[in-house]
Formats: structure tokens, C-alpha cells, sequence
């Protein structure tokens, strides 16, 4: 339970003059559900950008299962269990939803050019099993009946459940979501939630979540930090956040 | 059927050959654009290496005495695209790998290094002059009256309506069964997002320039026989002839460039049917500056939308 799965130190990423993120330290232990928040242009996103390869950081170490994953290009950090959405729908969109799930297992199914051409059993065996593998995980998402519908056409929320399901038949240990509430209504903010805690709890990832919607990383995370531009300013559980004198300040301002 | 009607029948039926075959290069450009969305000049060059490939390998095969027809294609073929296809991964290897993730017209520019290298490595191996094979396949049907105007079918019309139609259902049924196709139109719609889901897409960028090129190849090998000439310099108009095809389509979309490339092919066949042939260059270049002006996102294809 309480292994340490991610652990950032001293993440610094700079663009030129501009520091977007200093010093940010983070750690996931497994099965654990960890919430970076912080107002507007905190450098949140940036953080997710350099852990998941989109940015090569500046300085820091960033540590997954104790291996240094900074520098490498972000399919090596796919392949190594660390996956991520955006704030922003990125689906295949012309592809249809069973489409998108297998291009997600495209490096498990390992088979050569011919014998996709030709249907050789063996191809066809793996086929199967990531057939099997994306229905799965689009019952598990409720998104079964859509399977041979074009992504673009689902609506806004099956299309985030979309992109988290496949995100999961990539078999992470730590999934990165950006904003997954973001353009939710109510009741499928709480689909989502609860979504989050079943993979936490009954598929045993970790979740690393930026979200602005405090309800949500309130009710679910088991551990928070707090950035505000760019540098850390507080972690803790749920309680310890709410009760923070510089995390209010830091969202309302001074007085 | 009249005259004149015949008379079209015969323009349509050389514009479809020629328009084919524009089409099997058309795509191999518009798959390249597709996914890194840059113009890979140096296609047409490929194709012509494909053409030498073919005269150097018929030659070679005539000159041990193999005479067996169907042979000798089914070998100059393999070798051909075998070939050409290796030029296709070097010169993304080489001149593009390196550059991506630059200025787009960075690319562009090398592309046109690229082209301009390979056409003066063939002069120098090869000579700048005609290299000709006397005609591989003989014959054909006629059709019509023979007093009035017969229409003639050649059965190397109809080898090269085949072979194309056979190179596109596999690359039909490549693109949208098998899992590298699959891969493929994943990186089109979003390399990023592709590359995040752990698929190295270096790969199937490097796949794309190989299968454009061995379709390349094999247009080189129709038009070869076709023409029964080759220079260093036909890769350079072909090429071109097969942008504008591209474009015409709509470039990035492969429907497009088939359908582009058939407009393209019997709008010149139509145009030397009623006006001295050298301004068939003039009409299908004038039909791609017509294009861009008024819809420059071509036939099949969608308005660009720009990328976050």
C-alpha cells in the first residue's frame, strides 16, 4: 500500500526568463489518489507536461517506480505505466470508439506488417484478446452500446469516459488527468468521481488529478498539494488544505 | 456510336491510364502530408527510381534469357518497390527525421534538396539521356468501325487498370483492418496523442514514406512500360502532375488523391483531344492554381483547421 510510486524532486522548468514551475516536490504512493491544485496559471499543467515528456524539465529529478524518467520522449514514459489525458478532449475523433481502444494496445498486440495482412492465427488470437480487453473497459465506462459510433459524435461526458478507458487498456499504474471535470454537468462529475475511486480502489492505479472543481478533490484525494505560480505552497489531506491560512490567501487574495 | 463519341471514349480511356497512375503517386504525397503535414518533394524521384529500377532489372532478366512475360514483372515489381522503398526510408531517415519539430519550411527546403540530389545522382550513375526498353506488352482490342475511328483498348491499358486497382483495395484494406493502418490514421488525426499512448511514432512515420514509396514504385513501373522511356528528368513533371493531384483531392486524404489523380488524368487527355497536346502541362497546372484560389482545401478534403 504504501510503496512510493512517483516521486518528484525539485521539479524547476523554465522558458527562457520565465520560471513556470520551481521546486515543485510531489509523491504517489500506490493506490493512492493525489490532487495538485492551485489558482489559474499556477504552472499545474506544466507539471503534468514535463512528468509525462511533453517537456524535457529544466532541473529536479522525476522518479517513477525509482527509475529517472525525466528526459525520455513521452511514448518511453507511456510504455513505462505513466499515462495522461488533457484538459481538452484528444480523441481520435474520426475513428470509431473500439477503434480508439485498440490503437491504445497497439504495442501489445506485437505482431509483424504480413501477418496483419495476412490473418495468421496468431494475429488474429491477440486481435481478440484486445477486443476483449477494450470491451471491457467500455462496460467498465458504460460506453458498450457506442462501440462502432465515431468518437467525435458521442457526447462531451462519454467522450471523457472515452478517454480515460483508453488510457486504461495501455495498462497504467499512474494515470494523469488533466480537468476531467472540466464542462461536466453535476451528475456526470459524479459518474466521475465515482469512476475514479473504482480505479483506485478495485483496479489499484494511482491517480494523479488536476482539477479546479474543489468538491471533487475535496471528497476524493487522499493527498493534496497546493501550488501558486509555480512554486509549492502547501500539501496535506483534505482537511489540512481547508483549514490552510496561505491556500486561502492564495485563491482569494489578501485582505 | 458516332465519331466523335468514340473519339471521346478513346480520350477517356488514356486519361484513366495516365490519371491512375498519377493517383498511385498522388498518394503516397498526400499520406506523407497526412500525418507530419509537410510536402515531400523528392516523391516524384522516387517514382522515376522506380522506372530505372524497372528498365535495369528487365533488362538484366532479358539478357539472361528468362523471356517468360508474367515473370519478369512479378520481379521487376518486387525489386522495383523493394528499392524504392529503401529510398523512401533513407531520405526520411536522412533529410527529414532530424529536421522534425523545426519551422515547416525547413523541411520543405530539404525535401527540395533532396529531390534535386537524387535527380543528379541518376544522371551521373545512369546518364542524362532517354533510356529505352522496346515494348514489354504487345497488343490490345479494338473497338469500333475501322473505316470511321476505332477505339483501342491495350492490354497494357488494362494491366495498368489492374495493378492499380489491385495496389489500392490493399492499401484499403491495409489502412482500415490491419493494426499499422489503424496506427497510421491514429497519427493523422494527432501525432502527439498518439505518440502519449505509447506508440513509437518515428516508426509509422518511417512506415508511411515506405509504403508511398513502393506505390511510387509501381507507378514507375506501369508508366516505364507505358512510355517505354525513362530519364533522370520524369520524375521531376510526374511528381508535380501528382501534387497537383493531391491537391486537387484534397490534400491528406486518400480517396482524394485517387480521385484527384483520374480529374487530373482525363482533363488532360480531354484537353489534347481538342487542342495541340503541349497544353495539357498548362491546363492541369492552371487547374491547380485554380484549385488553390477557390478551394484550397481541395475535393475530399476538410477546411484546415488549425492545430492547439
Amino acid at each position: 500500500m504504501s510503496q512510493l510510486l512517483l516521486d518528484v524532486n525539485g521539479l524547476t522548468m523554465r522558458f527562457g526568463g520565465l520560471v513556470a514551475v520551481n521546486g515543485v516536490n510531489l509523491k504517489v504512493k500506490n493506490r493512492q489518489i493525489v490532487s495538485v491544485i492551485g489558482p489559474n496559471g499556477a504552472g499545474k499543467t506544466t507539471v503534468f507536461n514535463c512528468l509525462s515528456g511533453f517537456y524535457i524539465p529544466t532541473e529536479g529529478s522525476v522518479m517513477l517506480k525509482n527509475q529517472q524518467i525525466a528526459g525520455l520522449k513521452d511514448y518511453q514514459i507511456s510504455r513505462k505505466g505513466l499515462v495522461r489525458t488533457f484538459q481538452h478532449v484528444r480523441l481520435f475523433q474520426k475513428m470509431t470508439v473500439i477503434e480508439n481502444m485498440l490503437v491504445a494496445q497497439h504495442r501489445h498486440l506485437n505482431t509483424n506488417l504480413f501477418s496483419g495482412l495476412l490473418k495468421t492465427p496468431n494475429y488474429r488470437r491477440l486481435e481478440k484478446d484486445a477486443m476483449e480487453h477494450a470491451a471491457h473497459w467500455l462496460k467498465e465506462v458504460r460506453l458498450l452500446d457506442y462501440a462502432n459510433r465515431e468518437a467525435g459524435n458521442l457526447s462531451y461526458g462519454q467522450q471523457r469516459r472515452l478517454e480515460i478507458a483508453r488510457c486504461m487498456v495501455t495498462q497504467p499504474e499512474l494515470l494523469m488527468l488533466d480537468e476531467p471535470a472540466a464542462g461536466l454537468n453535476p451528475n456526470e462529475t459524479k459518474e466521475l468521481d465515482e469512476l475514479i475511486i473504482s480505479l483506485r480502489d478495485e483496479h489499484e492505479i494511482s491517480i494523479l488529478l488536476i482539477e479546479h472543481d474543489m468538491s471533487l478533490v475535496m471528497g476524493i484525494s487522499d493527498h493534496i498539494y497546493v501550488i501558486a505560480q509555480g512554486t509549492p505552497l502547501a500539501d496535506g489531506n483534505a482537511e489540512q488544505i481547508k483549514g490552510n491560512p496561505d491556500v486561502i490567501k492564495a485563491y482569494l487574495g489578501e485582505e | 456510336m458516332s465519331e466523335f463519341s468514340l473519339y471521346l471514349l478513346q480520350q477517356l480511356i488514356n486519361g484513366l491510364t495516365i490519371g491512375s497512375t498519377y493517383a498511385l503517386i498522388a498518394i503516397g504525397y498526400t499520406m506523407v502530408y497526412g500525418i507530419i503535414g509537410m510536402i515531400n518533394f523528392a516523391h516524384g524521384e522516387i517514382y522515376m527510381i522506380g522506372s530505372y529500377v524497372t528498365f535495369i532489372v528487365i533488362a538484366g532478366l532479358l539478357g539472361m534469357g528468362i523471356v517468360s512475360l508474367p515473370i519478369i514483372l512479378v520481379i521487376a515489381l518486387v525489386v522495383a518497390m523493394f528499392i524504392a522503398s529503401t529510398y523512401g526510408w533513407t531520405v526520411e531517415r536522412v533529410a527529414y527525421r532530424p529536421l522534425r519539430g523545426s519551422n515547416r519550411l525547413i523541411p520543405l527546403i530539404s525535401a527540395i534538396g533532396m529531390s534535386i540530389f537524387l535527380q543528379n545522382f541518376v544522371v551521373l550513375a545512369q546518364g542524362s539521356r532517354d533510356v529505352a526498353l522496346p515494348p514489354q506488352i504487345i497488343g490490345g482490342w479494338n473497338f469500333g468501325d475501322p473505316s470511321t475511328f476505332e477505339v483501342s483498348l491495350s492490354y497494357m491499358q488494362v494491366l495498368i487498370f489492374a495493378v492499380t486497382f489491385i495496389s489500392m483495395t490493399l492499401l484499403t484494406l491495409f489502412i482500415s483492418r490491419s493494426r499499422m493502418g489503424r496506427a497510421c490514421r491514429a497519427c493523422s488525426e494527432d501525432l502527439g496523442m498518439t505518440n502519449l499512448l505509447g506508440i513509437d511514432t518515428n516508426k509509422i512515420i518511417a512506415l508511411t514514406f515506405i509504403v508511398g514509396a513502393a506505390l511510387a514504385a509501381i507507378a514507375g513501373l506501369l508508366l516505364g512500360l507505358y512510355y517505354g522511356v525513362v530519364n533522370p528528368f520524369v520524375g521531376f513533371i510526374a511528381g508535380l502532375k501528382a501534387f497537383t493531384a493531391a491537391v486537387l483531392g484534397g490534400i491528406g486524404s486518400i480517396p482524394g488523391a485517387v480521385l484527384g489523380g483520374l480529374i487530373l488524368g482525363v482533363t488532360e487527355a480531354m484537353t489534347s483531344a481538342f487542342f495541340p497536346s503541349e497544353y495539357k502541362d498548362v491546363v492541369s497546372f492552371g487547374l491547380l492554381v485554380m484549385i488553390l484560389l477557390f478551394r484550397p482545401s481541395g475535393l475530399l478534403g476538410k477546411p484546415e483547421v488549425e492545430k492547439v
